[in-house]
């Protein structure tokens, strides 16, 4: 039998062997959107405790890389949803590079704020789609949605910073 | 100012104030949080989907307020 088949039936080798194929894959994925590394563990392991539990519903014929990162979206959407307060990013997660300086800290720090303050359906496909630069594409499989949803939810997202960041007096569109 | 013109403006502004998220290494095996995790909660031998259940709910109380709709259902069965 084949591997994905041998893990569809309940077999705990076979889900092994997809775990350790898929875990740094999947982290990867969490942990850009929800941006900590203890977090990203936790909702990995939930992740693929998920696809264990729905094992009956996975298709053999399917991509279980595909599946688990849908799960895997939707667990951070949930994390997204009840955690409601603002998530630090660790020193060591950010890019290093410094920015231009166009920008003062306050400001930055206002924006961070307004954008963690986001609906999390919102907060999730602008993380992936204007900070971690991810196709529509790639979103759009992984939220479920169509691409033209994902860019009116981005369109959304946008419009909502905007207008927050000009109640702030913060010109988002300076030109 | 268009939509793309605009999102890349959103996009310079995040830039500076969310970083991409740049160290995404897992550093550690998580496969022993997985086996706790099954240790702790057990998954039910087999789950059976609740509309399944849902169903013959339904279909029970059919029977028992339609006893008449036996023969019927036996008929095509």
């Amino acid at each position: 039998m084949e591997l994905l088949e041998r893990f569809a039936a309940g077999d705990l080798e076979a889900f092994e062997v997809l775990f350790r194929q898929h875990q740094k894959e999947v982290y990867a994925w969490i942990v850009r959107i929800v941006r900590d590394t203890g977090i990203a563990e936790d909702l990995t392991v939930e992740t693929f405790w998920r696809t264990y539990k729905h094992r009956s519903q996975f298709r053999p014929d399917g991509s279980f890389r595909a599946w688990a990162r849908r799960i895997a979206t939707n667990a951070s959407l949930d994390h997204l949803r009840h955690a409601r307060q603002e998530v630090t990013l660790p020193e060591n997660l950010a890019c290093t590079t410094s920015p231009d300086g166009a920008v003062r800290q306050e400001t930055r720090n206002q924006i961070s704020k307004a954008f963690h303050e986001l609906p999390a359906k919102y907060r999730l496909v602008a993380t992936l789609a204007l900070v971690e630069e991810e196709s529509y594409n790639n979103i759009a499989q992984a939220v479920g949605i169509s691409e033209s949803l994902v860019k009116v939810r981005v369109f959304r997202a946008v419009r909502i910073l905007r207008k927050k960041l000009n109640s702030l007096g913060i010109e988002a569109n300076p030109k | 100012m268009n939509n793309e013109e605009i999102n890349k403006e959103m996009k310079e502004l995040l830039k500076q104030s969310v970083a991409p998220a740049k160290d995404t290494e897992l550093r550690r095996d998580l496969w022993p949080q997985i086996l706790r995790k099954l240790d702790e909660q057990p998954l039910p031998a087999s789950s059976v989907p609740w509309f399944d259940w849902a169903l013959a709910a339904i279909l029970t109380a059919v029977l028992i307020l339609f006893p008449g709709s036996i023969p019927a259902l036996l008929y095509h069965l």
